[in-house]
């Protein structure tokens, strides 16, 4: 079996005297998708979190591309080529589209901002994605409604070269063409050789575009599969119980 | 695929073809969803204007003109220091007294020390350097909050200056240089080169924007507005020289008093400096991102706590300027140097001008149309022979009013869905 390009071993993840993850293992193979399914709470955007090195894990290893790694901040998440749409989508309103897309990672010539080549490509990026009805990408993004901010998140993410991509709920917001949109991009990143992760609520959402499931049940890891092994029906029950027949924590 | 080709045809149609109409528009819809900018300083500047000028005849002489930049240019660096610290959402409550310390420690290099100007400066601008560091490191790394680190620093400051003032004695200051600073002039042959050397860099710089972003196609802005923006600063800079250039002794025989104050190069090149860094570097880019959302800024790898340093760090050491200013204007450091009104008045401009108290939003600009709008309060209010208790009433009521307009702006820009 080929290793997986990003797995995660062993996590445990408390807050103050709450413990979000239990010993969580997690893997995502490069040109698949990998559903991230658990009912509200279950711990989805902590352990994307982890990853992606806005928290601190208390144990656990993470592993890139077969190699322990070390991600204790966003910047070390950004150099393996981990890119993350967060749930919250995490963007300045006091900024432009451009200016959103690129922040942290601004092209320079010299001391000052390249502009001109930032815009050239976001722009290329953007009209990929096809935003419906952006007025110009130089506009605030205070100003978008929240499909067309949600698409900017995206947006940021496919932007760099990156080898995996996590999208927390990217989805949850938008309209049934957007939907269509982003799913499609989903499964066209995979195809492009890249890992890509997808946290939903939306089972034929999940069934559509993934190749494997993986679903967490109060902070535990109940069962990784590949979609093709199981039904709507299972995957339900791992989310609500944890265990289904065979499948999840033992009892 | 229809669909998305559509959509492609949209956007472009959208971005195309702007003119000065289009951009007209754009500015009304900005101003109608509460982001109103200058717009209020401006106004204000030009009723104040009017009002004094119609009360007190001499509001409108030359040399009254000339006072006024002389009278609001240390307020002015001060505030426009502010604005770093404003911007994320933070507060300078030390800035005053900052100033404070930075002069006296001008002033005792200058005399105790009998080091040259340069020494003196430098050292009183490092000194507002390692302020800012400590400032910021308390409120950055530490985490206590900026209100009430410099609260404290406020207090401690005051002490730090009658320490170093012998408990309350004034140091005269007689180097010719540091006293030039703010009192005398330029020659008006210098005055006029240096107003055509700005207009023509000015538009060049405008020019070769907008051809290069052209040439790529990109949307870049119509020549007719780069025209309107080019005129009419060449119009206001040239009555402004113009009238500095008057004879304003009032016995030009004995005496000849003509020229451009010396500050007003001084904060024009602090301006150009500071908008440049805000605007077209990424230590400014980022100083806007932790404003808007500290939060997506740590994720996008920025590190938070070096821009938030690095803004009191310009903050203090404009403070210091301003402290270089206030010294050279009085002739002397005294324990109320940087005092008193410096840093309402300072805080007040930046907010007037437009800078929002809430982070995020503002310019270097905002705090000097600001600082013209408080140094007009300030001398048509003496002029009109009003005590301070007057001065205190309106300007702590235009601060106010200026952050409600910032306050109902940030609602209306929430009812419009802008925030
Ligand atoms: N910063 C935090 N501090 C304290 N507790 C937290 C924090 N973030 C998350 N939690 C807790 O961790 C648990 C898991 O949260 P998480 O956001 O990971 O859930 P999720 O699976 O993404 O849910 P949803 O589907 O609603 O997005 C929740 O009980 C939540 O209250
Ligand atoms: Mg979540």
């Amino acid at each position: 079996m080929t290793t997986p390009l990003l797995e995660v071993r062993g996590l445990d993840k408390s807050f103050g005297p709450v413990q979000v993850l239990h010993d969580v293992a997690f893997s995502a193979y490069a040109g698949e998708v990998t559903a991230l399914v658990g009912d509200n709470g279950a711990g989805k955007s902590t352990l994307v979190k982890c990853v992606g090195g806005i928290h601190p894990v208390d144990a656990g290893r993470i592993l890139f591309d077969g190699d322990d790694v070390q991600v204790s901040t966003p910047r070390d998440a950004g150099a393996l080529g981990i890119e993350i749409v967060y749930q919250d989508l995490a963007l300045c309103d006091n900024l432009d589209i451009v200016q959103n897309m690129f922040l942290g990672r601004e092209r320079r010539s010299g001391l000052v901002l390249d502009e001109a080549t930032m815009e050239e490509m976001a722009e290329r990026t953007l009209s990929g994605l096809s935003v419906r009805s952006v007025k110009s990408i130089r506009q605030q993004v205070a100003s978008l409604s929240g499909g067309q901010r949600q698409t900017v998140a995206i947006a940021k993410a496919v932007l760099w070269n990156s080898r995996v991509v996590i999208l927390d709920e990217p989805t949850a917001a938008l309209g049934v063409a957007q939907t269509a949109q982003v799913l499609e991009l989903v499964r066209r990143l995979a195809d492009q050789g890249l890992a890509v992760v997808l946290i939903s609520h939306n089972m034929n959402d999940v069934f559509a575009v993934s190749d494997r499931i993986a679903a967490l049940y109060l902070g535990r890891m109940a069962a990784q599969v590949r979609t093709a092994d199981v039904t709507h029906a299972q995957v339900v029950e791992l989310i609500t119980s944890g265990r289904s027949g065979e499948l999840g924590i033992a009892p | 695929m229809s669909k998305l080709v559509q959509d492609k045809e949209a956007i472009i149609a959208a971005v195309q073809a702007p003119s000065i109409g289009h951009s007209a528009r754009a500015y009304g819809e900005r101003v109608r969803g509460g982001d109103m900018g200058a717009l209020p300083a401006v106004i204000g500047l030009v009723v104040l204007c009017t009002v004094f000028a119609i009360a007190r005849p001499s509001f409108l002489t030359a040399i009254n003109f000339a006072n006024l930049f002389t009278q609001g240019a240390a307020v002015t660096v001060i505030a426009m220091g502010l604005v770093f610290v404003l911007l994320l959402g933070e507060i300078d409550l030390s800035a005053g007294f900052a100033s404070g310390v930075c002069a006296a420690v001008l002033a005792v290099t200058l005399t105790d020390l009998g080091q040259p100007w340069y020494v003196a400066v430098v050292a009183a601008i490092l000194t507002g350097s390692v302020i800012g560091v400590v400032l910021g490191s308390l409120v950055a790394k530490v985490g206590i909050p900026s209100f009430v680190v410099t609260l404290a620093a406020f207090l401690a400051f005051q002490g730090v200056v009658l320490i170093m003032l012998d408990e309350g004695t004034n140091i005269s200051i007689v180097d010719p240089v540091v006293v030039a600073i703010a009192t005398k002039n330029m020659t008006p042959a210098l005055g006029w080169a240096l107003y055509a050397v700005s207009v023509v860099i000015y538009a060049a710089v405008q020019l070769t924007r907008a051809r290069r972003r052209a040439a790529r196609g990109l949307v870049a802005d119509p020549f007719s507005l780069i025209a309107a923006r080019v005129g009419s600063l060449a119009v206001i800079a040239g009555l402004a020289v113009y009238v500095l250039n008057l004879e304003r002794s009032r016995n030009p025989l004995t005496i000849s008093l003509t020229g451009v104050p010396i500050v007003v190069p001084v904060i024009l090149a602090l301006l150009v400096l500071w908008t440049f860094v805000l605007r077209r570097m990424p230590f400014g880019r980022h100083i806007y991102a932790v404003g808007g959302n500290a939060e997506a800024a740590r994720r996008a790898g920025i590190d938070v706590d070096r821009i938030k340093i690095g803004a009191f760090v310009i903050c203090s050491s404009m403070a210091a300027i301003g402290g270089i200013i206030a010294a050279s204007r009085a002739n002397s450091v005294d324990p109320n140097t940087g005092g008193s009104t410096v840093l309402l008045y300072a805080v007040g401009a930046a907010v007037i001008g437009g800078t929002s108290l809430f982070g995020g939003k503002g310019r270097v600009l905002d705090a000097v149309l600001g600082g013209a709008v408080v140094a007009v309060i300030e001398n048509g209010m003496g002029l009109m022979q009003y005590g301070s208790s007057v001065k205190y009433l309106v300007t702590g009521s235009v601060l106010l009013l200026a952050a409600g307009v910032d306050a109902l702006a940030r609602r209306r820009a929430a009812a419009a869905g802008l925030r």
